[in-house]
């Protein structure tokens, strides 16, 4: 009797398997990109340039990176705090603490802006308050940042929480205990081993960012040149029959996507050669 | 790139003090297509307005659907005025105490300052030899319109319809039901907003007709080509308006309220009525909309409030939970 081994299954499968994968890929990812591309380019490489160029369009850009960057330090602030607390110490409501966590990808991004609205808005709960001391908040850039804050902040918190697990807290007890204070245990000791984790979380926190798409819509007011990101600015341009404009918008945020795609590559492929390094180097030791 | 570095910094900016800089700047908050036009108006008011008072406005715009722009107005969008294309929009806000009630009487012709019609734009040739309403609810026909209970543009579509049955030798507002069932049974689906409606019938060549504004034609052939389909006018249609109005609530805080009234009064100038025509919107001037005649043929139209009495009446009778299209629908 011949016997098969799990990974030696007949050609037909193989290759019907690849073909269903790559098939998927190919008409559902990678077709609608290319296609962005040549929408954008249809009538040349001067007419998308000249898109570009809108200030409406410039300044988008400019909103949807600076958005980015303004939800960075306190998405790794909380990021790290949170995994440091749920790593390494034990405590009374851990698990609320990471079902909480979890909330923003079970909550719809528009309701996530709509709790906004129920906050800030002018008939909500701290609506008048706001508008007696001439605070904006929704309908203006921080309350931009508060929604896409909301939707990105487990990223990073989820990212490092199982690899600061998985290190356990033996080298920063030890730290301590050759006389580090606080501070050098987390930069000498904590940091450098989560640090490929914690740019893994930054750039996928990122790439939500800049394309998150609901929340942000509900609390934006999409005023142009002042609170349109990319995604909201492409979708006003389609529907102003503006092809070309939006979907060299579109390219753009495109673009953006393919960067944070070879970022995590590379980051990827760095967390991979750390971890058997260190592994060939714990080797001897852990028999 | 000097908006792009300058956003930056105002987002970085905006994080260290994010009070409002009081200046002289205006919020125009408009429904989705309303850009063209008011891209072009605003350096007409500016000018105007440099001349008459000395002062340089910044004039800023916003878009997107309709009743959500309004919602956003009534939650604290910081709109001095808006710029609508469905009274019922604008009554919204009145009831909210952000706009005056009699809002519609604030400026001439029921405050709307330009209008456009219903419209069918067939295909090229017009093969199905679509004339008039009957024809598009005629044996074979398949009609591309939004949907009626949730889109402004489907409810136009469903009143003109209605008010065309009434019409009719011997039209009542059963034999107008009968009608509307009849027709919508030749809608495969409801598009789910005006743009999505030109995606289906233009892109993926679905239907034999599509129901749109007059003005959106022109928008039609500037993406997708004058050549591609043929835009017929029905024996009687309805004249949309597109009201405007101050948010009083806004101008009050803001200290604008003369900037924003004018800005609205400007719409009724010459330049303000040439410029609408020229963006292919039917001016109220009477002269202005015979020089532009070519644009716009004659045509017999109906208002809302002539047939329907208001547009909150037509809204409660044809499209609250209960109404003539859930009636039809149910029947369905």
């Amino acid at each position: 009797m011949k016997s098969t081994r799990a990974t030696q299954e007949p050609a037909w499968v193989r290759y019907g398997l690849l073909t269903v994968g790559l098939g998927f890929l190919f008409f559902f990812l990678g077709l609608p990109l290319v296609a962005v591309f040549v929408e954008a380019l249809a009538q040349g490489v001067p007419i998308y340039l000249e898109a570009l160029k809108e200030p409406e369009t410039a300044s988008a850009i400019g909103l949807t990176i600076g958005i980015a960057l303004a939800v960075l330090p306190f998405n790794i602030a909380f990021g790290v705090a949170a995994a440091w607390a749920i790593a390494k110490f034990e405590f009374k409501g851990k698990s609320l603490l990471i079902t909480l966590i979890d909330l923003p990808f079970a909550v719809s991004p528009v309701v996530a802006g709509l709790i906004f609205i129920l906050l800030f808005g002018s008939q909500g709960t701290f609506g008048n308050w706001l508008s007696e001391h001439d605070i904006k908040i929704i309908f203006a850039v921080p309350g931009m940042i508060l929604a896409t804050l909301f939707i990105t902040f487990p990223f990073i918190a989820r990212e490092l929480i199982p690899l600061m697990q998985a290190q356990g807290k033996d080298e920063e007890e030890a730290a301590v205990s050759l006389g580090a204070s606080g501070f050098q245990m987390f930069w000498r000791v904590t940091l450098p081993n989560i640090k490929w984790g914690l740019l893994y979380g930054v750039i996928l926190s990122n790439a939500r960012a800049m394309g998150e798409f609901g929340a942000v819509s509900v609390v934006s007011g999409h005023i142009r040149g002042e609170t349109n990101t990319l995604p909201l600015h492409v979708e006003i341009l389609y529907n102003e029959y503006n092809a070309i404009g939006a979907f060299a918008a579109a390219s753009i945020l495109a673009l953006l996507a393919l960067v944070t795609l070879v970022a995590k590559t590379i980051v990827e492929w760095r967390m991979k050669q750390e971890t058997e390094m260190l592994n060939t180097v714990l080797a001897p030791e852990k028999t | 790139m000097t908006h792009f570095r300058k956003s930056i910094v105002s987002v970085l900016l905006s994080l260290v003090a994010s009070a409002a800089l009081a200046d002289a700047s205006l919020l125009n908050t408009s429904y989705d297509v309303a850009r063209d036009v008011y891209k072009d108006y605003n350096p007409l008011f500016q000018k105007y307005w440099k001349a008459k008072s000395g002062e340089s406005l910044e004039l800023k715009q916003s878009h997107g659907g309709s009743s959500k722009q309004v919602r956003a107005v009534a939650d604290g969008l910081e709109a001095d005025v808006v710029t609508m294309n469905q009274a019922n929009d604008i009554e919204f806000l009145a009831e909210k105490g952000l706009v005056a009630k009699d809002w519609a009487k604030k400026f001439p012709n029921n405050a709307s300052p330009y209008t456009s019609a219903m419209v069918f734009i067939v295909r090229k040739g017009n093969p199905k030899a679509i004339k008039d309403w009957s024809d598009v609810a005629g044996p074979g026909v398949q009609v591309i319109i939004p949907h009626p209970k949730n889109t402004g543009n489907g409810r136009n579509t469903y009143l003109s319809a209605w008010a065309w049955a009434l019409k009719q030798p011997g039209g009542n507002d059963a034999k107008a039901q009968e009608f509307l069932g009849k027709l919508l049974r030749n809608a495969p689906l409801f598009a789910a907003g005006g743009r999505d409606a030109t995606t289906t019938f233009m892109q993926r060549k679905m239907g034999d007709v599509l129901i749109t504004f007059e003005s959106e034609a022109e928008m039609i052939a500037k993406e997708f080509g004058k050549g591609e389909f043929e835009v017929v006018y029905p024996s009687l249609t309805m004249q949309t308006e597109f009201p405007v109005a101050v948010v009083e609530r806004v101008v009050d805080k803001k200290g604008t309220r003369k900037q924003a009234t004018a800005y609205l009064e400007y719409l009724w100038s010459k330049e303000g009525q040439e410029n609408a025509a020229q963006n292919y919107l039917r001016p109220r001037d009477a002269e202005l909309l015979k020089k532009y005649a070519a644009s716009f043929p004659a045509v017999k139209t109906f208002t809302v409030d002539e047939v329907f009495g208001s547009a909150n009446k037509a809204f409660a009778t044809h499209f609250k939970d209960g109404g003539s299209f859930d009636q039809i629908y149910v029947a369905k």
